[in-house]
């Protein structure tokens, strides 16, 4: 009883130290930081679609990006003026995670046989040609809008509200950044609970047994295609929801968003946080994210208050920064800052 | 006797190598079943075509009165074919328990929905597959390592926790690779006393084998493999007296 209130009362305070987060952040840096804190939260539920493909089923994606683009796009098309159509987002949300479901079967079903550098290859392939297409489909029938994008994309609104409208609670103001914060914090944690179930399952065993040796997990039993599949569609349906919010909050979406060093980065986060741990995942999407900002507004009056004057270009300062913190990191870390330790878990005696 | 595995006429060839000619044998219901012959004789390969992995090229093999499809290797395991593997494969990172978790992995049945909605279902079966993989564990006597995971395991574990897992799989038959390869006497003996245990509790055990010794003190009944084809089966002591084994074993 006791471990059980505990439980609680843990998980009380991350939620109340969660909603604090935005006001906290306003009012000490400014609404820049919780946008910042957004763009985090997007990332951390990209990381932790890739986490299945790559964390647990071992399957080596540099296409992921592509599932993020359908659900961003399936949002704009579905909610704006580019086709006159305004869905709600409840509708749209869904969807988008379906049909990215079923492109992640799409990438995964020709690929079925291969591992490593060949699966790769194949799926960086993927998430470029998803890209040629949203870059061409302007004609003969104008379905993307090609590389001008769609603009005026309808904000989300819940129960009437936009998000993009600051309110007034209690005679305190909150802006509209901090809206689509509870909105995406919400949203994560359904998906890390949703990551954690089924790490916990028999599916999230299959998949860790794929990695671990294919062979032998066939022999157990396994039905390795379907429960490929199963990690392709998992996967890309988050990558579909997190997309959707995307495009409801930026407003905007065109093609240059879903390159291939999108895909790239989501995987660094997956990989230096800690791959198959969900909470390192977490921790890199974090890190990923906000670091890069910090040595974009930090840089210059650091070497201000160093030197007198700004030496480096905080602009690329800040991109090489980041690559010595990506080398340090897996030099010294090389299962990433907070590796999976399922024995650790085992030990505590479930 | 009633047989429970029948194979006809197992034919597969690699590129221009034939390396089993028309295997066919007969393997009944609760005996010890060995299989040996020199190295390259085609043991592991048959083995292989017999689980699923491999493609045959020819023949066919009937299980408890159904024929086996051969074509996918977690379909045989679930007609009730469970292998170990010559080279110990066990998922290296995962504890000895998760690995024979992983065993049940087809007699279980929850799906997505189940396993995210936590559901009353989801948390009898996850009981059920921990208890029985405990149970297994204990069964293979590597009940206190349950924790450890499977890589760090000294090497006789690691053959003890390959078998659980496979007993985990509920099968009719037990397909063991060379389980004895790489063990000392003691563990070669508490090896022995293990499968005739499995059998005892009912499991049909075949078993790959170079040590001539351990097989012949355990089997019902032997077939011999030279060059791909069958040259002799029955029990161990008339096999041993074959002319054809002693030459293949010995050299002409």
């Amino acid at each position: 009883m006791s471990e059980k209130r505990k439980a609680f009362l843990g998980t009380a305070l991350i939620g109340l130290a969660l909603a604090l987060l935005p006001l906290v952040v306003g009012s000490a840096l400014g609404n820049t930081w919780v946008r910042v804190l957004d763009y985090a939260l997007l990332y951390i539920m990209l990381a932790l679609g890739l986490n299945i493909v790559v964390g647990f089923a071992g399957l080596l994606d540099l296409g992921y990006i592509a599932f993020y683009a359908v659900g961003a796009y399936l949002y704009a098309l579905l909610a704006s003026p580019h086709f006159g159509i305004h869905w709600p987002v409840w509708a749209i949300l869904p969807l988008g995670a379906l049909v990215a479901g079923l492109f992640g079967v799409l990438l995964g079903a020709p690929t079925l046989r291969l591992r490593g550098d060949y699966l790769a290859i194949v799926t960086l392939g993927f998430g470029e040609i998803i890209r040629i297409f949203l870059n061409n489909l302007n004609q003969p029938v104008n379905i993307t809008n090609g590389p001008k994008g769609i603009a005026r994309i309808d904000p989300i609104s819940i129960g009437g509200q936009p998000l993009s409208q600051s309110i007034e609670v209690f005679g305190f103001t909150l802006p509209g950044v901090t809206l689509y914060y509870y909105l995406f914090v919400v949203l994560a944690m359904v998906i890390v609970v949703i990551g954690i179930r089924l790490q916990d399952s028999r599916i999230g065993r299959a998949w860790v047994a794929i990695r671990e040796d294919e062979v032998a997990a066939k022999a157990c039993g396994i039905d390795t295609r379907n429960v490929k599949l199963l990690a392709f569609a998992m996967g890309a349906s988050f990558g579909g929801i997190a997309g959707g919010l995307f495009a409801g909050f930026q407003g905007f979406v065109s093609p240059e968003s879903f390159g291939l060093l999108e895909s790239v980065m989501v995987l660094c986060m997956v990989v230096l946080g800690g791959m198959g741990n969900i909470a390192g995942v977490i921790l890199g999407g974090l890190l990923l994210t906000v670091l890069p900002e910090v040595f974009r507004y930090g840089a210059a009056p650091v070497q201000q208050a160093l030197f007198g004057k700004v030496v480096l270009d905080p602009e690329s300062l800040r991109m090489l920064l980041f690559g010595l913190a990506l080398i340090l990191v897996m030099i010294y870390r090389p299962a990433g800052l907070w590796p999976e330790a399922r024995h650790r878990r085992e030990l505590s005696g479930k | 006797m009633t047989p429970l595995l029948e194979a006809r006429a197992i034919s597969k060839h690699f590129g221009g190598v034939q390396a089993l000619t028309d295997v066919s044998l007969t393997i009944n219901a609760g005996e010890i079943y060995g299989l040996i012959g020199p190295n390259g004789a085609g043991k592991t390969t048959f083995f292989n075509v017999l689980t699923g992995l491999y493609p045959r090229d020819g023949g066919e093999v009937h299980f408890n009165g159904a024929p086996l499809p051969l074509g996918s290797p977690h379909a045989v395991t679930q007609a009730g074919v469970a292998r170990t593997f010559q080279n110990i494969r066990l998922f290296a990172n995962m504890t000895a328990l998760e690995n024979v978790m992983v065993g049940r992995h087809s007699r279980s049945r929850i799906g997505v929905a189940g396993a995210v909605l936590r559901s009353r279902g989801q948390r009898e079966e996850e009981h059920d597959i921990r208890r029985r993989a405990n149970e297994l564990l204990h069964y293979v006597g590597i009940a206190d390592r349950h924790n450890t995971l499977a890589r760090n395991l000294p090497y006789g574990d690691q053959r003890r926790l390959e078998i659980a897992r496979a007993l985990a799989t509920e099968p009719r038959l037990l397909a063991l690779d060379e389980p004895a390869a790489g063990m000392n006497a003691t563990e070669t003996t508490a090896l022995k006393t293990l499968i005739e245990g499995i059998r005892a509790d009912g499991t049909t055990v075949l078993l790959i084998e170079h040590d001539v010794k351990l097989v012949m003190g355990l089997c019902d009944r032997v077939a011999v493999l030279d060059y791909g084809a069958k040259i002799a089966e029955d029990v161990p002591a008339v096999v041993k007296a074959n002319p054809k084994v002693i030459e293949a074993y010995l050299g002409a």
